[in-house]
């Protein structure tokens, strides 16, 4: 029986030689992960059932990530509940304080997920896990809890999608625009309950990064997964973090799918999407005279080195325009750390932004960067919602990092050529 | 099971962040979630609606974010049931194991805020004025889920019978 690479990790999670789409599944969890806002109801449910327990402290992890520093009370006083729990069950990655990261990078970076997992986060961006090719799903409080205590949980199995991308990449495109431009093409639920598959040449050229960052907005498309092979470069990224043996699934050369979508990136251009839906995807060349009141440049989608590097590269000389607010979120200590190191904090307080320990913050309009009535924003994230970052007036526009930083400097949605 | 009550009519792509802004997601109280649903689009809806009615949606009703606090916030407001064109997959599952019952039928372009709709849950049927449909069926799983109480019931009863 074929099947594809996300059929075939489920299939071994519930102990079956094979399956198909629409299949009901109980299936064994490798990660079960949550979050500051997320955890607060799942342990609450947790108490209500009388749980004794977590199936596996090692396979539970819980990152403090959204609301923290502690933006207010309410906030800190979760954070407590879920720093108690941690110490009475035992849970060995409890992240908060300065070994706290956004959940997305950070669970890849230090090895808790590894090729062939099946992982499930209470989180709706928990979908990034596929870079590596994993199966990685995010799901409600209720069946995290559910997947915490039991270590398992039911899952259909979903149809696949396949995007097959050829080409050589521009000068400072990357994975974003890729995802923004698909997003665009397919639109908000052109995956819904799917997964959506990458293959082709392109992808192999393609950093470990921009694939994190591809496979995170599988969800703003309705997927239920994005997921990739297991080439050099994941073997390279895991290598070293990895402390557990892990396996390579590969889906079979007649494997079926959905739909298949060709995409030669050679023709894409630096992609932004405009208010209110991560579908409305135009050429940045194409959005003329939209002032902007602040850039963000982080969150698990593009708070990562080649995005921080990239940030650097245009920012480098230059100044942000007077009424723009640049806010750079290394998205991990140690990404911040390398930041440091390589010197692109300097260029960033050279240029005028404002460097914030790695949070989710303004990215849904939590703190450190939240927008007024009538404020627009561009912004590196992934989800330009009504509301997502403040005010219900206010707007976002999503975009890689090179759009982003050129943006900050002229004031405006800008291409990299017109302040370089 | 039948139902009775009004519509509140809504458009496609109904996101959680619309459903409960992320700045309220450190609340975890019902009551405090439900005063700020719909928030962003429609600043009164919690004061308007009332215990019995409905949402009616469009596509992708419930996408964006995993908040459990969106299926909770509507149902503080004593809404207990959304009909969609179409859900998007995590809130599909939240509010199946919080007991907000989701029907996926094409209605919304053929109602008006107001309308009293009677709607044969298990069954589907949604009846109404100019308006007589048979909702897609909820899956058989999703039956036994509610019949279980939801999922929390379901894990009770099963750590229940290990000790
Ligand atoms: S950075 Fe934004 S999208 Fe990512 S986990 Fe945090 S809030 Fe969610």
């Amino acid at each position: 029986m074929s099947m594809t690479i996300t059929e075939k990790i489920l299939a071994a999670h519930a102990g079956k030689s094979g399956v198909e789409p629409g299949e009901i599944l109980d299936v064994k969890l490798d990660v079960a992960l949550a979050n500051d806002i997320t955890a607060p109801l799942s342990l609450e449910e947790f108490d209500k059932v009388g749980a004794k327990g977590v199936f596996d402290p090692e396979k539970v992890v819980l990152v403090l990530d959204h609301f923290t520093p502690n933006k207010d009370i309410i906030s800190a006083e979760n954070c407590k509940t879920i720093r108690e729990f941690a110490h009475k069950y035992g849970i060995t990655n409890f992240y908060e304080g300065g070994a706290c990261g956004i959940e997305h990078a950070l669970l890849p970076e230090e090895g808790l997920v590894l090729p062939g997992d099946v992982v499930i986060g209470a989180d709706s961006h928990t979908c990034t896990y596929g870079a590596l090719g994993a199966f990685a799903t995010g799901v409600g409080s209720t069946d995290l809890t559910y997947g915490m205590v039991t270590g398992t949980l039911w899952l259909k199995v979903p149809e696949s999608i396949k995007f097959v991308c050829h080409g050589k990449w521009q000068k400072w495109v990357t994975g974003k625009d890729l995802i923004l431009h698909i997003i665009g093409r397919i639109g908000v639920e052109g995956a819904l309950y799917a997964a959506m598959e990458f293959h082709g040449e392109a992808i192999s050229t393609l950093s470990m990064d921009s694939r994190f960052t591809i496979a995170n907005m599988a969800i703003e498309a309705g997927g239920k997964n994005g997921i990739f092979h297991v080439d050099k470069k994941t073997e390279e990224f895991v290598t070293g973090r990895a402390k557990r043996p892990y396996t390579v699934f590969e889906s079979d050369k007649d494997a079926k799918y959905r739909e298949v979508h060709e995409i030669d990136v050679g023709k894409l251009e630096l992609q932004v999407s405009l208010p209110f839906l991560p579908s409305n995807a135009k050429d940045v060349r194409e959005v003329r005279n939209v002032a902007i009141d602040q850039s963000v440049i982080g969150s698990c989608t593009n708070g990562r080195l080649e995005d921080l590097g990239i940030a650097a590269e245009i920012l480098r000389g230059k100044k942000v325009a007077k009424h723009v607010r640049c806010i750079v979120i290394p998205a991990t200590p140690k990404i911040y750390r390398t930041a440091l190191d390589r010197g692109y904090f300097e260029i960033f307080l050279d240029a005028g932004c404002i460097i914030s320990p790695p949070t989710c913050g303004p990215c849904l309009g939590g703190h450190m960067g939240v927008l007024a009535r009538g404020e627009r924003a561009v912004s590196t994230t992934n989800r330009n919602f009504v509301g997502r970052m403040g005010h219900p007036e206010s707007e976002v526009y999503l975009a890689g990092a090179a759009v982003a930083a050129a943006s900050a400097i002229k004031g405006e949605i800008a291409h990299p050529e017109e302040v370089l | 099971m039948i139902l009775k009550g009004r519509v509140w009519k809504f458009g496609d792509n109904i996101d959680t962040d619309i459903i409960i802004p992320a700045r309220y997601l450190a609340h975890t109280d019902p009551k405090v979630l439900g005063s700020h649903c719909m928030e962003p689009i429609a600043p009164d809806f919690h004061e308007k609606v009332a215990k019995g009615d409905f949402i009616v949606g469009g596509s992708n009703f419930g996408c964006g974010s995993s908040r459990e606090h969106a299926p909770i916030a509507i149902l503080a407001l004593g809404i207990p049931l959304v009909i969609a064109r179409s859900f998007a997959r995590i809130f599909y599952r939240n509010s199946f194991n919080k007991g907000l019952a989701l029907l996926e039928a094409d209605i919304v372009d053929r109602v008006k805020d107001g309308d009293q709709l009677e709607i044969d849950l298990l069954a589907g049927g949604i009846a109404g004025p100019g308006i007589d449909v048979v909702a897609k069926p909820i899956p058989p799983f999703m039956i036994e889920l509610i019949n279980e109480g939801g999922l929390m019931n379901y894990l009770k009863r099963r750590l229940e019978a290990r000790a």
